[in-house]
């Protein structure tokens, strides 16, 4: 099984050499990276050029290592006891596995990912060592061990709002996506829009890198901005003229919403744009 | 060569384990890196750094520790014309070149010039490796130099491209940070105090069962969620000569933030007087009585004051010492009131506390928090929460 990007995602040869190597040695990859850089799209496309399925664990702040394992519904038990329930003679019935033991149990080789592990609690990915590392853990209620049939490939996407413990990163493998180039992004944009004019994309691509150099921007726009920013332009069929433009009086670029998420974003870019014109006068 | 390149970059901070040197061995026998250096690159990448912060000292380890390899077996004396012809104008002074053009045939020119990078090479690397590398290596004794000569950086002579190691495209996500958000946190925690508080949201099984078990149908209790019932009362120094600290502060002020429920801050310079404020860009007209925030929060909230505490002497003891308004009341007396209301009150300081004996005005302060003065470190911040909780 060799990883090597798909019709609808630009893989760099460091990105397909760490997911190959995961995948090889089916050791946890976690992959880092800006928002937008195609974190958890990734996942999605590796278990598309395997062809396995995905099993997609949302963390939360909520989340608890246990309900990836499985949960003991002692709520119903209690009630179908009330209620003279057969059911209740065997716990199986108020076991509810998790996304890790459905990995676990696969047929096939799926991909499990665990998207966003920074957002739950801080011991969270402590206490996941031994399941992910051994991939099997133990069910108290019953006395079973679920171990992996296959080892699942894990796909671990984290946004750095917490770091991770030591313990945790020694068993995984680390891509950290960067920013793409120039060139990488052209290659990402045909992926995604072929039969785009390429003038549009080469004035947009100058207003976005444009937009990422401005110094103090509290989100810098990325990859997928971009992409949505290129569908509305598409979308709103304006002439071409607009972006190539050098009046300085309309330097904030069209559909600009897009881009900058952020109110003070926007502002900070007005008044670039106005010194500018102030400038120029 | 594999285990010194392990140790170099364990040398070089970053954190490499034993288990991740299995893993690499593992992944080459496994056949993930196919024998080309790039590749290999890649994988001990994947393999070794686990934070984005490292992946600059990687590249820099990388490039020493192999630095030339791709290059064995080339035949040493072969040097290509064309770069002998760019070579001339870096290496030949404007005299040189003079000289050598009177010494008539280009064959003359280069057979010199030939030499000349020779005695380059030995002079440098010891004379063992290919002159190549001799311009390409940006890693001289003296560490790293930008704007080095630049053959490295352009096409080479067979036909490569500037190694990716080599570009340090992780440059500016280098940080040495020793005191991390997850460590500040970790010590934070021990100031937990758990309590059942707030909208009943949780089952209480044991609750559950008794109430079933006494009323013979089913009666389910909900309990409120356990949370942290800490309250912390934060004051920050700001400006002057907190500037230099301010990341570390942050990074605790962050930290706080999430880990506390009952949170309140405010800003102060130097010392407490009778105002604090809460917008820092804003602190000269849209700030607050010292009195009005004593009166707002009880008794059982707890204090830590953030600041270095250095400033003069006059400042806390006289009034009319702050050097922004006139303070009708010395600082001392303000640090007096609040320790009077407040039991459990801590001064935090980013200064290392072996400089501490210097400096009178920390000495005055620490007397006024009764010793309770710690080190902005982590044990600093442990020693903290110990006293908070008492």
């Amino acid at each position: 099984m060799k990883f090597a990007g798909t019709e609808n995602y630009v893989a760099t040869d460091d990105l397909k050499i760490a997911v190959n190597a995961a995948a090889t040695l089916r050791r946890p990859l976690l992959i880092k990276g800006e928002p937008g850089t195609g974190k958890t799209v990734l996942a999605n496309e590796v278990a598309k050029a395997f062809g396995t399925e995905l099993i997609e664990w949302h963390i939360k702040s909520t989340t608890k290592a246990q309900q990836g394992l499985y949960e003991y519904d002692a709520v119903s038990r209690l009630r179908d006891s009330q209620l003279g329930d057969e059911k209740v003679k065997d716990i199986r019935n108020y076991i509810k596995k998790g996304k890790l033991w459905d990995a676990f149990t696969h047929d096939g080789t799926p991909i499990l990912l665990i998207d966003e592990i920074d957002k739950a609690d801080i011991e969270f990915p402590n206490d996941l060592l031994l399941e992910l590392d051994r991939m099997e853990f133990h069910v108290y209620e019953t006395g079973e061990t679920i171990k992996a049939v296959n080892r699942p490939i894990v796909i671990i996407t984290s946004n750095n709002e917490k770091e991770l413990p030591d313990a945790f990163l020694r068993r995984c493998f680390f891509h950290f996506i960067k920013f793409p180039e120039e060139q990488t992004m052209k290659d990402i944009i045909a992926v995604h829009y072929p039969d785009i004019s390429q003038k549009l994309v080469k004035d947009a691509l100058n207003i976005f890198f444009e937009i990422r150099e401005v110094p103090g921007l509290k989100k810098k726009p990325s990859t997928s901005e971009l992409l949505d920013w290129l569908k509305l332009l598409m979308a709103e069929e304006l002439p071409e003229e607009v972006l190539r433009s050098k009046d300085p009086s309309s330097l904030i670029p069209p559909l600009h919403g897009a881009l900058l998420k952020n109110e003070q974003d926007v502002h900070l870019f007005e008044r670039l744009a106005f010194m500018n014109r102030r400038k120029s006068v | 060569m594999f285990t010194k390149f392990f140790y170099t970059l364990k040398d070089n901070g970053i954190p490499v384990s034993i288990k991740e040197y299995l893993t690499l061995m593992e992944a080459m026998q496994a056949g993930c890196a196919n024998f080309s250096v790039d590749d290999f690159y890649y994988l001990s990448r994947a393999t070794f750094v686990k934070d984005e912060g490292n992946l600059d000292k990687f590249d820099r380890v990388f490039g020493k520790v192999f630095e030339g390899v791709e290059f064995i077996g080339d035949d040493v004396t072969e040097i290509p014309k064309e770069w002998l012809e760019k070579l001339a104008e870096l290496y030949l002074s404007k005299e040189e070149m003079d000289e050598i053009k009177s010494l008539g045939s280009w064959d003359e020119i280069m057979e010199t010039l030939k030499k000349r990078l020779d005695e380059q090479e030995k002079r440098h690397q010891g004379g063992n490796k290919m002159i190549g590398t001799a311009g390409r290596s940006p890693f001289g004794a003296y560490g790293y130099n930008p704007e080095g000569v630049r053959i490295g950086q352009e096409e080479g002579r067979h036909g490569r491209a500037l190694k990716v190691w080599d570009k340090r495209e992780f440059k500016n996500l280098d940080d040495s940070v020793e005191l991390g958000t997850r460590n500040i946190k970790i010590a934070l925690r021990k100031l937990r105090q758990f309590a059942r508080e707030g909208e009943a949201t949780e089952l209480d099984l044991d609750g559950t069962i008794h109430a079933t078990a006494h009323n013979g149908y089913l009666d389910i209790k909900m309990i409120p969620e356990r949370h942290n019932s800490v309250k912390l009362l934060l004051f920050f120094d700001v400006g002057g000569s907190m500037d230099p600290h301010i990341k570390i502060c942050e990074e605790l002020f962050s930290a706080a933030r999430t880990e506390f429920k009952h949170l309140e801050f405010f800003y102060f310079h130097n010392c407490l007087y009778d105002r604090v404020w809460k917008d820092n860009s804003r602190r000269h007209n849209d700030h607050m009585s010292t009195m009005d925030v004593l009166h707002t929060y009880p008794h059982d909230y707890k204090v830590i004051f953030v600041g270095d505490a250095s400033m003069s002497p006059y400042e806390i003891t006289y009034p009319g010492g702050s050097v922004e308004h006139w303070n009708e009341e010395s600082g001392e007396v303000w640090m007096n009131r609040v320790r009077d209301i407040y039991s459990r009150a801590v001064w935090l300081n980013p200064i290392p506390d072996e400089h501490w004996q210097y400096s009178q005005s920390i000495q005055i302060m620490k007397t006024l928090v009764q010793d309770k003065m710690y080190p902005l470190t982590i044990s600093g911040i442990d020693g903290a929460m110990r006293e908070l909780r008492r």
